[in-house]
C-alpha cells in the first residue's frame, strides 16, 4: 500500500517535471516563432529595398508604365506635407486635451468620459476615418485634397498624444506645481512653463509615436488625399503620399513598379525608425533633459 | 476556495501624483483659490476643457456623418442588409453578408494563430527570460507594431503567399483536407493568407498587453505558490495566469478589435471575391477591403451609401469590442484584489 502510493507520487513528480519543461520549451519556441517573421520582414525589406534604391528614387516623379526609372520624389514631399498638416491639427489638440485630463479633470466623471472617448477614437479603424473625412470634407468641397488627408491623419494622432501627455504630466511631482503657485505664478503659466516643460521629453516622445503611427497609414488617405502622379504641394489638390504609392505599385502587375514599391517601403520604415530613435536619443541625453 | 479574495498588497506607487483618481492636494487648492489672475486662469481652463471635449465631438461627428450618408441603404434594406449575400451595383441590390463572413473568419483564424503564441511570448518574457535578453526581445516585439500595414501587405504578397502556395497549403490539403476547411483550388491568396498576416500584425498588441497584466499580478501570489512546492510552470499556471486571465481575455479582445478594422494588408491578400465558402483556401472579401477597393468607383448614391453603411457597422462593432476590452484590462490593472478560485 505504502509503496504503491510512493510509486504513484513518483510518477506524479515525473509528470510535473515533464510538464514544467514542456511549458518552458513551448514558451521559448513561441518567442522564436514570433521574432522570426519580424527578422524575415526586415531582412527581406533591406535586401529588396537596398538593391532598388538609387538617387533617381529621391529626385524623380513616377514614370508612365513601360518606361524604366522614375522615383517617388513627389510622394516623399507629399507625405511630408500631409504629416505637417496632421501635426498642426493633432499635436496642439492632443496636448491640450492631455493637460485637461491631468491638471483639471483629475478624478472627475468628465475626465473619465474624455479618456474613454480617446480610447474609442484610438480603436476606430483607419478606413472608417477615411470615410468620415470623405463625407465631412471631400463631399462638400467636391474634390480630393491634401487638406482632407491631413485632417484624417491629425485626428488619428490625437488619442495617442492625449494619453501620453496625461501620463507624463501625472508623473510630475505636486511639489513643483505648489512651488510655482507659491511664488505667485498664475496657474496657466505654471502648467505651461513648469509642468509641461518638466514633462516635455515624455510628451515629445508621445508626439513622435503618434507621428510614426500615422506616417505609414494608407487606408485613411485612399479617398482623402487620393494620390497624384505629378508634383503638387497645394493643400487644395490631390497629393501623393508614400504609403499610397507603395500600395498602388505593390498591387500592379509590373516588375519595375514592384521594385519601386520595395524601395518605397524601405524608405518609409527608415523614416519611421530613424525619427523615433532620434527623438529617443535627443530626449534622453540631449538638451531637453535639462528641464527635468 | 471559491471566491476568497486576498488583498493585493501595497500597490507600486511611484509618486503621489501618478494616481489619476486622487484630487489635488490641500496646499494646491488653497494656492489656486487665492485668485491671482483669475480670469486668465479661467480662460485657460475653459480652453483646455474645450480641446478635451473636442475629442468627444470628433467621435460624435464621425458617427453622425456615417449615419447620415448611409441613410439611403438603411431606409431601403433595413436590417436585411446584413443577412443578404447579393452584391450587385448594377441593379442596386446590396447585402453585406459575404464581407461580414470574410472579416469574422479571417479575424478568427488570426486569433487562433496569434493567441497561443502571444501568451507564450508574454510568459517567456515576464517569467523565464534572462534579464539580458528581456530588453532587446521586448523591443523587437514592439517594433513589429511599428511596421505600417501596407509594408506587411507588400511582404505578404511577395513572400508569405508563395510560401503558403508552395509548401503550407499542399501540406494542409493532404493532412486536413478531409475536414473540408482546406480544399479547393490553391491560389496562395485567400482567407488563410489574410488570417496569417493579421496574426502577425496583432501579435505585438496581445503580447504586450498580456505582459502588462501579468506584471500586475502581485509577487506574493508567485511566492505563495512556489512555497507550496510548485514547479515554475505550476507557479505560472496557478499563480499568474489564473489571476491575470480576465486581463488576458481583454488583451485578446483588443487584438480582435484591431484585426476587424485592419485594411491594407488584408485587401492585398484576401482575394477580393464576395463569396461565402467553407474552405479557408478560397478567396474572400472583408468589410474593410470592400470599402478600400470600391469606394472611389462607387458612382451612384445607393452604392456609396451601401459602402458607408458597411463602414458604420465596422465603426460600431469596433467601439463595442474596444470598450469591452478596456473594461476587462482596467479591471485587472487597476488594483482589483487577486482572486483564488
Amino acid at each position: 500500500m505504502t509503496t504503491r502510493r510512493y510509486k504513484a507520487g513518483k510518477a506524479n513528480q515525473w509528470r510535473r517535471f515533464f510538464a514544467n519543461h514542456l511549458a518552458t520549451a513551448i514558451a521559448v519556441a513561441s518567442t522564436v516563432i514570433v521574432v522570426a517573421p519580424l527578422v524575415a520582414v526586415f531582412l527581406y525589406l533591406l535586401y529588396k529595398g537596398a538593391s532598388s534604391l538609387n538617387l533617381n528614387f529621391f529626385t524623380q516623379i513616377p514614370r508612365p508604365v513601360g518606361e524604366s526609372g522614375g522615383g517617388m520624389a513627389n510622394a516623399i514631399v507629399g507625405s511630408a506635407v500631409l504629416l505637417v498638416l496632421g501635426s498642426l491639427l493633432g499635436v496642439p489638440l492632443g496636448i491640450a486635451a492631455g493637460i485637461y485630463l491631468a491638471e483639471f479633470g483629475r478624478g472627475g466623471k468628465l475626465a473619465n468620459f474624455v479618456r474613454f472617448t480617446a480610447d474609442v477614437l484610438n480603436g476606430v479603424p483607419s478606413i472608417v476615418m477615411g470615410i468620415a473625412v470623405y463625407a465631412l470634407i471631400v463631399l462638400p468641397q467636391k474634390h480630393f485634397s491634401a487638406l482632407a488627408g491631413g485632417v484624417a491623419l491629425g485626428i488619428m494622432m490625437i488619442p495617442t498624444i492625449t494619453r501620453t501627455t496625461e501620463e507624463m504630466l501625472l508623473m510630475v511631482p505636486n511639489a513643483i506645481r505648489e512651488a510655482a503657485l507659491g511664488l505667485g505664478v498664475p496657474n496657466w503659466r505654471s502648467v505651461l512653463s513648469i509642468t509641461l516643460k518638466t514633462a516635455s521629453p515624455g510628451v515629445i516622445t508621445g508626439c513622435m509615436l503618434a507621428f510614426a503611427r500615422v506616417a505609414g497609414e494608407t487606408a485613411p488617405l485612399l479617398f482623402t488625399a487620393f494620390g497624384n502622379n505629378f508634383w503638387s504641394t497645394s493643400i487644395n489638390e490631390p497629393i501623393a503620399a508614400l504609403p499610397l504609392q507603395i500600395y498602388v505599385y505593390a498591387i500592379s502587375p509590373y516588375d519595375e513598379w514592384h521594385r519601386l514599391a520595395w524601395a518605397g517601403a524601405l524608405v518609409l520604415i527608415l523614416l519611421i525608425v530613424v525619427s523615433v530613435a532620434l527623438v529617443r536619443y535627443v530626449t534622453t541625453r540631449g538638451v531637453l533633459k535639462g528641464a527635468s | 476556495m471559491p471566491g476568497l479574495s486576498i488583498p493585493s498588497g501595497p500597490a507600486p506607487v511611484s509618486s503621489s501624483a501618478s494616481n489619476p483618481d486622487q484630487p489635488p492636494s490641500v496646499v494646491r487648492s488653497f494656492l489656486l483659490s487665492r485668485g491671482n489672475s483669475a480670469w486668465s486662469d479661467r480662460a485657460f481652463k475653459w480652453l483646455m476643457l474645450f480641446c478635451a471635449l473636442s475629442v468627444f465631438f470628433i467621435v460624435a461627428l464621425i458617427a453622425w456623418q456615417l449615419l447620415l450618408r448611409s441613410r439611403l441603404t438603411i431606409a431601403k434594406f433595413g436590417l436585411s442588409f446584413f443577412f443578404k449575400s447579393a452584391w450587385d451595383p448594377v441593379s442596386g441590390d446590396f447585402g453585406a453578408l459575404p464581407f461580414i463572413y470574410g472579416t469574422v473568419v479571417s479575424s478568427l483564424v488570426a486569433l487562433i494563430i496569434a493567441v497561443p503564441l502571444a501568451v507564450g511570448v508574454a510568459v517567456f518574457l515576464t517569467e523565464m527570460c534572462p534579464k539580458v535578453l528581456r530588453g532587446p526581445l521586448s523591443f523587437l516585439t514592439e517594433l513589429l507594431a511599428a511596421i505600417p500595414s501596407v509594408v506587411y501587405g507588400l511582404w505578404a504578397v511577395f513572400v508569405l503567399v508563395p510560401i503558403l502556395r508552395e509548401h503550407v497549403n499542399p501540406f494542409l490539403m493532404k493532412t486536413l483536407g478531409w475536414t473540408g476547411l482546406f480544399s479547393g483550388p490553391n491560389f496562395g491568396i485567400g482567407m488563410l493568407a489574410a488570417g496569417v498576416i493579421l496574426a502577425i500584425m496583432i501579435l505585438p498588441i496581445i503580447s504586450s498587453l498580456t505582459r502588462e497584466v501579468m506584471t500586475a499580478v502581485p509577487h506574493s501570489q508567485r511566492e505563495a505558490v512556489l512555497a507550496l512546492g510548485a514547479t515554475r510552470w505550476e507557479m505560472i499556471r496557478m499563480g499568474v495566469l489564473r489571476n491575470a486571465r480576465i486581463g488576458i481575455v481583454g488583451a485578446i479582445i483588443l487584438g480582435l478589435g484591431r484585426a476587424l478594422g485592419e485594411t491594407m494588408a488584408v485587401t492585398m491578400v484576401i482575394g477580393n471575391r464576395p463569396e461565402i465558402a467553407k474552405s479557408l483556401l478560397s478567396l474572400g472579401y472583408s468589410m474593410s477591403s470592400v470599402i478600400a477597393n470600391e469606394f472611389s468607383e462607387a458612382s451612384d448614391d445607393l452604392y456609396l451609401s451601401a459602402l458607408i453603411e458597411i463602414g458604420l457597422a465596422l465603426f460600431l462593432v469596433t467601439i463595442l469590442v474596444n470598450a469591452l476590452a478596456r473594461l476587462l484590462v482596467w479591471a485587472v490593472t487597476r488594483g482589483a484584489p487577486a482572486r483564488v478560485v
